[in-house]
């Protein structure tokens, strides 16, 4: 198994940080990661975007050019990513702000509303983690109990208490995945 | 035979009025005579020596007329590229506290390509000695302009003296570095004379017992001669350094601890 | 039990110097390396291991500070990306002179001038070729993995005090900003000043009774001496180049051409095999590990069975003339880069060997 995933969204989104999250369950699961930013200026307010790879084998580059699946927040990386998704690859994206759906019939689309979630469950910096339930629900690369020990590693440990809260929000992502696949 | 014949007769134990330290090698040195570099040497190692500290002292020498020190000193020395000496002591003192470490450097070394080094290692108050030199002049390359050159001062590329408006003015780097909070005992010496050289020991001596409280960083200035640089005999150049450079760079305390 | 952490490479080789045992640090902040001060800052390896860490005012003062620190005997380090690295030739150069161990770490970016802050390879040159002015070398080490940048922090020290020469970490952006996993090793205790004094005879630790001084120093105004001295110092280099190239091959048993790629390159390069072979190519790689000492008998070897290489670097063509050295014109050699900070993709690799070769 090799997961190439691409996740981009505007900077303080949490994009970097749910790809720690996904290397750290891979870890833990005794997979190989590797996790790659774009960095430098254009990160301070600009767009931000990491490549995860995660896979059972010896990872080749962590520089790709096209993509499993594609998690996209802002409109900037939709423009930008939907084409480089492989052909029956996955996009997840979140429609707020976005003004130009996908339009692509060779790939499975997913539209996880997670800032509209989070903000029900009055936890707006749990967004990332909806997105998060969303992908394994879909793509069960990891196993939610490694997806647990990850985040905790990821976490310094004067957050730890906010693991239920992560871990809740985990769960709604992987509940409103699995209503639309039900519908 | 004659030789044989005045030793004998003069040099007695109860004769010996002066004798260089052994911390000062058997190497002649280099220096052109009158230079004061010779006695700001000895005066370092005198210190040593009272100190007992041969064993736990790390000098830094330069790049300039003292760029070989370390074949005078007998002790562990470093030769540092231009101007980085405090950056070498820096380390030196921070991996060995319990070492006693000193730079010695010129004035272009030190208040021109190293004046970075030099203004943060004081700044850090780096618990350390540095030595600096000063004679208006760069001596080893053969008498160009230095950054304490005196205004009017004519050197190889101040031909005409040194014009402030386009060459700048003198930098009193002591000065400068005696504002710095990390510095804790800044000083200007001279060792002209006698009692000059006897001031400058105790202030050296002074510098060197500061690494023991960690209080700081100690600076001690000497205003020396460069009678080939300056062109002129010895007794001329130091004579001249009394009517030009004193009077542009004070002898005496600049900054001294609160007791 | 092996513990396991995810990090990204400058923060590898911080964590990996503080295990190590190293003895000093001294850096500037530049991207993008500078988690690599961060790193060790928010460690308090003061309190961890004694080790002393220093924000210099410059690059210049850090690399003079290492040559400080290395004429004293203790194990020192310092990083920095391109332009500082350009700044800390000056000090290079004499700790070669002074034939002192320390290990220089380059997370490089494109350039030239103050260029970009993303990835590049176009250091090598200025790497492998000595950097600063005189005949010497450094040893260069170049990781293609956030595990090799732990891991080259204790093999750069080994063979830094093995031939008393500097080594350089020669890395880039790419491998220095990525997270991957990382097996980190046993904590080290730091040598005791004793053991200093044991293992490095020469240095500046206080002359005791029952030595001669030490004088760390690289002037020597006779030209004599001067010539028999550089003459040791090839001597040094020639016994590295025997005993020290590292490198290691992909899928080079059958293959017809081959990549050659270091650090992030080859990263990229392991993916254009397996996409050349899938198109029927018999591709292989080889991966030099040791830019200095560079594996030239292996691609000697190499060149009466294959019948091109492709150099892949993120540069204009700079390990393409050792390349070529080595394969003494047996076969063609040809370069295939990007430059400015752009790395290329598997598949425009493959492109190129197409395009040049077949």
């Amino acid at each position: 198994m090799t997961e190439e995933i691409i996740i981009a969204g505007f900077g303080g989104q949490g994009v970097l940080s749910m790809g720690k999250i996904m290397c750290y369950s891979g870890i833990v699961q005794g997979q190989e990661v590797t996790w790659m930013p774009s960095y430098g200026p254009e990160m301070r307010g600009g767009t931000a975007n990491v490549t995860v790879i995660i896979s059972d084998e010896r990872i080749s580059s962590p520089i790709i050019s096209e993509y499993d699946t594609a998690i996209i927040l802002n409109q900037q990386s939709m423009d930008k990513f939907e084409s480089m998704v492989k052909p029956g690859g996955t996009l997840i994206y979140d429609g707020n702000g976005i003004t130009r759906h996908p339009e692509r019939k060779d790939i499975s689309i997913y539209r996880v509303d997670a800032a509209a979630e989070a903000a029900k469950m009055e936890t707006t910096k749990t967004f990332n983690m909806i997105v998060l339930g969303g992908f394994l629900k879909i793509k069960p690369i990891v196993k939610m109990e490694n997806v647990i020990a990850g985040l905790k590693k990821s976490l310094p440990e004067r957050y730890h208490h906010l693991i239920p809260v992560n871990e809740k929000a985990v769960n709604r992502g992987t509940e409103i995945v699995q209503e639309m696949q039900k519908a | 035979m004659a030789e044989n014949v005045i030793n004998k007769d003069i040099v007695k134990e109860e004769n010996l009025v002066y004798k260089k330290t052994d911390l000062l090698t058997e190497k002649p040195l280099s220096y052109c005579p009158g230079c004061g570099h010779g006695t700001v040497h000895r005066l370092v190692m005198e210190v040593v020596e009272e100190l007992e500290a041969q064993d736990k002292t790390v000098g830094v020498a330069p790049v300039g007329c003292s760029v070989l020190a370390y074949e005078f000193m007998d002790i562990d020395m470093q030769q540092a590229a231009h101007g980085r000496a405090p950056a070498l002591a820096t380390a030196i003192k921070r991996l060995f506290p319990e070492n006693y470490v000193f730079t010695y450097q010129g004035d272009g070394d030190l208040a021109a390509i190293g004046t970075a080094e030099t203004i943060h290692a004081c700044n850090r108050g780096e618990n350390i000695t540095i030595i600096f030199v000063n004679n208006g002049i760069y001596g080893m390359t053969g008498g160009q302009m230095a950054p304490t050159t005196l205004p009017g001062m004519k050197s190889s590329t101040s031909p005409y003296g040194r014009e402030v408006h386009s060459m700048g003015a003198p930098m009193k780097i002591t000065e400068l570095v005696a504002e710095l909070p990390g510095t804790y005992y800044v000083t200007r010496q001279a060792v002209h004379t006698p009692a000059a050289a006897r001031k400058a020991k105790k202030a050296l001596k002074k510098a060197f017992e500061n690494q023991k409280l960690q209080k700081g960083l100690s600076f001690v200035e000497i205003v020396s001669n460069c009678n080939s640089g300056w062109k002129m005999t010895p007794v001329q150049a130091n004579q001249w350094m009394v009517d030009n450079m004193f009077p542009f760079y004070p002898l005496g305390d600049i900054k001294v601890p609160e007791e | 039990m092996k513990e396991l952490r995810l990090m990204k490479g400058n923060e590898a080789i911080a964590e990996a110097a503080i295990r190590a045992g190293v003895d000093g640090y001294f850096g500037y902040p530049i991207t993008p390396q500078s988690e690599v001060l961060e790193y060790l800052m928010l460690q308090k390896p003061e309190e961890r291991t004694g080790m002393v860490v220093l924000q210099a005012e410059s690059e210049v003062a850090a690399i003079n500070m290492v040559y400080g620190g290395a004429g004293a005997g203790k194990m020192i380090m310092t990083s920095s990306s391109s332009p500082g690295i350009s700044l800390k030739q000056e000090g290079i150069t004499y700790i070669a002179g002074a034939e002192l161990p320390c290990l220089i770490l380059n997370v490089v970016r494109g350039g030239p001038g103050l260029g970009t802050i993303q990835p590049a390879q176009s250091d090598y040159f200025q790497s492998v070729k000595g950097g600063g002015h005189g005949d010497y070398r450094m040893i260069v080490l170049a990781p293609f993995s956030v595990q090799e940048m732990y891991d080259f922090v204790e093999t750069g020290f080994d063979l830094a005090f093995k031939y008393r020469t500097p080594v350089m970490v020669l890395s880039d952006g790419a491998i220095g900003q990525m997270m991957e996993k990382v097996e980190v090793g046993e904590q080290k205790q730091r040598l005791s000043n004793e053991q200093v004094k044991e293992r490095c005879p020469w240095a500046t630790t206080g002359k005791d009774a029952n030595r001669e001084r030490n004088i760390i120093t690289s002037l020597d105004l006779d030209p004599q001496q001067q010539e028999d001295f550089n003459h040791h110092l090839q001597a040094k280099y020639k016994e590295i180049e025997e005993k020290e190239v590292r490198f290691e091959e992909i899928q080079t048993e059958d293959a017809e051409y081959i990549f050659v790629a270091y650090g992030t390159s080859s990263r990229i390069c392991q993916k254009s095999v397996q996409l050349a072979r899938a198109k029927g190519l018999k591709v292989g790689l080889l991966r030099p590990i040791t830019l200095f000492p560079f594996p030239s008998k292996r691609l000697l070897e190499l060149s009466k069975q294959v019948k091109g290489i492709l150099s892949v670097e993120m540069s204009a063509g700079q390990m393409i003339e050792d390349i070529k050295l080595a394969v003494e014109c047996n076969i063609p050699v040809e370069h295939f880069g990007r430059m400015g900070g752009i790395i290329p993709s598997p598949e425009e690799v493959v492109e190129a060997l197409e395009q040049k070769f077949l």
